[in-house]
């Protein structure tokens, strides 16, 4: 299981919006994929799949504020 | 470091957005370092990420009669206007580069807006809580980005014109009652668009500590 977190995005920014998920839950992700886009100030981030699999689930949805260090989502990883 | 500039003109906006993706691609495979994109547009109203419809006052049927297009983009912010009498700038940057501050770089934007209208002798200010810059009569530059990998993508634009301004009242510019000035209204005098590119150039080799810049004209 591997967790998609959101990673930081400078000085003094706590927390961003979910704006929505490239994949849903159960969707095969490869790495580097889009998997996620957050809104800060007037700024949209992708958050790219941290490795190939499942995304398991989805635990931040559209419109849910996440703190910077918290799981957005689950990836069962493929084995290699 | 090296910057370069892709002075594109006068641009339909879904043109404009295509060139910037294919600039993105080339920072993204590291075959261009940071590139930023000059331009303006046709009549033309864009919706960012957090825009609300509601906030285009007007039925698109009727914009479409008046030959302004409406498009859903992926930048940060709400709805926004964008016209031939602006200046429009897309920083291709790679903040892994640079710093990896979201906020950072959108306050470096607004930096530039601000030394580059005082060097027409006019003082601008940020506002702590509304991104964009701002004088005594309005607003006159607004800012919305998008980031992919650490790359940036769209980016600022800077109302010019006069005439342009009166299009500006078929939205609530990112949702709200604000209203806007251009440089043009502040000098009272006709400006040039190509001093203004210039300046700003300038103003971004400064605040990014460019060495150099080198400038391609590409316009059609």
């Amino acid at each position: 299981m591997t967790n998609v977190v959101l990673p930081p995005l400078g000085e003094n920014i706590e927390k961003a919006t979910v704006s929505f998920w490239f994949f849903k839950a159960g969707d095969k992700v490869n790495e580097k994929d889009d998997l996620v886009e957050m809104t800060t100030d007037k700024a949209t981030f992708n958050i790219p799949s941290p490795c190939t699999g499942i995304l398991q689930e989805v635990l931040m949805t559209e419109g849910q504020v996440a703190h910077v260090g918290e799981t957005l989502g689950i990836i069962e990883e493929e084995p290699k | 470091m090296e910057f370069k500039v892709f002075d594109i003109g006068l641009m339909n906006y879904k043109d404009a957005l295509w060139f910037q993706k294919e600039v993105f691609k080339a920072v993204h495979l590291g075959l261009e370092g940071p590139s930023l994109i000059l331009c303006n547009h046709n009549p033309v109203i864009t919706l960012g990420r957090t825009a609300k419809r509601e906030n285009i006052l007007f039925p698109e049927l009727e914009l479409e009669k008046k030959g302004i297009e409406v498009y859903e983009t992926e930048r940060g912010g709400g709805v926004t206007y964008h016209g031939p009498g602006q200046l429009i700038a897309y920083p291709i940057f790679n903040l892994a580069r640079l710093k990896k501050d979201i906020h950072w770089f959108l306050r470096e934007l607004e930096h530039i807006v601000i030394d580059l209208l005082a060097t027409f002798g006019i003082q601008a200010k940020k506002n702590p809580d509304l991104t964009g810059v701002w004088l005594e009569k309005g607003k006159i530059s607004s800012i919305g980005i998008a980031i992919k990998h650490w790359i940036t993508f769209h980016g600022l634009s800077i109302n010019l014109k006069k005439d342009d301004l009166d299009n500006f009242q078929l939205i609530r510019p990112c949702g709200m009652d604000i209203r806007m000035t251009s440089l043009e209204s502040e000098l009272n005098k006709e400006v040039d668009i190509e001093e203004v590119k210039k300046e700003l150039i300038v103003k971004f080799k400064e605040i990014f500590n460019f060495t150099s810049v080198r400038y391609t004209d590409i316009r059609r």
